[in-house]
């Protein structure tokens, strides 16, 4: 900063340039603050301010089983398909990511097309393809898309693991006698463990969130979470789903610290 | 370099260990999307005759190009808005120190985590009769009557920069990173101002950022259908609600499929021009 001087015209940029940035980080930030208050209304409408404060409408939602067994169906689906994501994710991670063959170029773009696509068209043609070999809509339709638009995200985040780990530590390792698959055991995927976690942390979070694919492809029986606050909120303004997004936007809060400590998360999204 | 065979080099894992993620995305991606085109090529429900019929009703119908057209300004909207205010906290985050960095990405990053229809829901308590917007202006006075926000355009449009910013913001952070700090203060001692050296030369360098947060967010803005439908209401129609409405209330699974094919074409058209766009920048910036 020694040679520039503090000019009127350097001010204004910064004034500029700051304001915009801070306006900006409130309007990111206010709405779940926003929703949080709302939750504690002791009133019956998402006037804000509310009139009072009270627990009520948490209560209320201790006892919304609806609510409960759609949160249920989402959680298991969410878990399978984060797992299935980590199997089939973290293998051809493996596979493509030191591979400068154009098998494995195209099969990367391939493997991250579901990124910009969009899922509302893959869910029609999933549930087309399905009802055409007989396959029912089941938690098993439900468990198979939602894995193929998770399954980028472990995807990406391992093979940036991979770009990191120095392949010097493979060679020694292998010249020291130890086998491949003890290599592997021992030091890359201790390595790349954080890669891998946070990339399923994101396939996880996005299952469970995720609408378009569930909307064809789940049964009338499987209600899905934000299915089923996406319609209560078409119909009525429910004070119940204000209670409902203050426990998910403090699930999410302390799930996103978690991952920070044990993955450094907000490092590997920049970079 | 390079000419080891895959399986002596230890660095490396054979192309096998694909196969199983490769046989997945054929089956339940590619097939599905094939068997999609496959039935938006046919002009009836059984699939039985083939034609283009979808695609020219789609084509000459000015109510179906409304919607494609609305969409595709709609996505315009967002990513210029995203951009105005992304690319500050960008620039703001590389001025502060470690500690505030850390506060600021986890600030961009929480709404991307968070469930969208909790994102989406916060707009509507925000943009409501009785909302924050409205309830302000009235205690102030500035109005007597409560300003329709939700059911807009505007509101549509605020909305969904604040759901996508992170898209926007995350690869703007990587791109100013990566410019080297002594250009800043070398383009300021030879006399440029501030406003000439980000003109100039910040906003130059960090094109292939720019252009990998517009892709992503272009796309995530007219690809969100929750949002849309929630805020937009139900006078407004983009394309994702048209073609749910179509393959669901109204059954009409060819014409649905043409629907998706069209906005799916769409989104790679818009994809490959940022992405041609990204590689003549990256010439550019020199990196």
């Amino acid at each position: 900063m020694s040679g520039r001087k503090r000019t009127w015209e350097a001010i204004s940029f910064e004034i500029v340039m700051t304001a915009i940035a801070l306006i900006a980080l409130i309007i990111i930030i206010a709405p779940s603050l926003v929703v949080l208050i709302v939750s504690f209304t002791s009133g019956f409408s998402l006037r804000f301010p509310p009139p009072g404060y009270s627990m009520r409408w948490y209560v209320e939602l201790w006892n919304a089983w609806q609510l409960h067994f759609a949160a249920k169906n989402s959680l298991i689906v969410a878990l399978w398909a984060t797992g299935l994501s980590i199997v089939l994710g973290v293998a051809a991670a493996l596979a493509i990511s030191r591979s400068r063959t154009l098998s494995a170029k195209l099969l990367d773009s391939l493997f991250m097309s579901p990124l910009v696509l969009p899922a509302l068209a893959f869910g029609l043609a999933a549930l087309m393809l399905f009802s055409l070999v007989g396959l029912p809509v089941s938690p098993l339709t439900l468990v198979i898309g939602h894995t193929v638009v998770c399954v980028p995200y472990v995807v990406r985040n391992t093979i940036a693991a991979l770009a990191q780990l120095e392949p010097t530590l493979l060679e020694s390792s292998a010249i020291l006698g130890a086998s491949r698959t003890y290599t592997f055991r021992r030091i890359v995927l201790p390595l790349i463990r954080p890669g891998i976690i946070a990339g399923a942390f994101i396939a996880f979070m996005s299952s469970f969130d995720n609408v378009p694919v569930s909307l064809f492809l789940r049964d009338a029986a499987t209600d899905m979470l934000p299915i089923r606050m996406w319609q209560d909120l078409e119909g009525k303004l429910d004070v119940t789903i204000a209670a409902l997004s203050g426990v998910l936007i403090i699930a999410t809060v302390a799930l996103v610290a978690i991952m920070e400590r044990v993955t450094g998360l907000s490092r590997r999204l920049t970079n | 370099m390079g000419a080891a065979p895959a399986s002596r080099d230890v660095t490396s894992y054979g192309m096998g260990l694909a196969v199983p993620l490769a046989l997945f995305f054929l089956v339940f991606f590619v097939a599905p999307l094939l068997q999609l085109l496959w039935l938006s090529l046919h002009n009836d429900t059984a699939g039985l005759h083939w034609g283009i019929g979808q695609y020219l009703h789609f084509l000459t119908d000015p109510f179906s190009l409304s919607v494609l057209g609305s969409t595709l300004l709609l996505g315009a909207e967002v990513t210029a808005v995203c951009l105005v205010l992304g690319f500050p906290i960008a620039w703001l985050y590389q001025r502060v120190g470690p500690r505030l960095q850390t506060v600021i990405i986890l600030i961009v990053l929480l709404p991307l985590l968070t469930s969208v229809v909790v994102r989406t829901f916060a707009w509507i308590v925000i943009l409501g009769r009785q909302g924050i917007i409205n309830a302000t202006l009235q205690s102030l006075g500035m109005i007597d009557t409560p300003l329709k926000l939700l059911y807009t355009q505007f509101g549509v449009v605020i909305a969904l920069a604040q759901v996508q910013m992170p898209l926007m913001t995350l690869p703007l952070i990587t791109a100013l990173g990566r410019i080297d700090p002594n250009l800043d203060d070398a383009s300021c001692s030879l006399g440029a101002g501030s406003w000439r050296t980000f003109w100039r030369i910040v906003l130059p360098l960090s094109l292939p950022g720019v252009i990998a947060g517009c892709t992503l967010t272009y796309a995530a803005a007219i690809t969100a259908f929750i949002t849309q439908s929630l805020i937009g209401g139900g006078q407004m129609l983009f394309m994702p609600m048209y073609l749910y409405q179509q393959a669901s209330t109204l059954q009409n699974w060819p014409f649905a499929s043409a629907i998706s094919i069209i906005f799916l074409l769409a989104v790679l058209a818009v994809v490959s021009v940022f992405t041609t766009l990204g590689r003549l920048s990256r010439g550019y910036g020199g990196a």
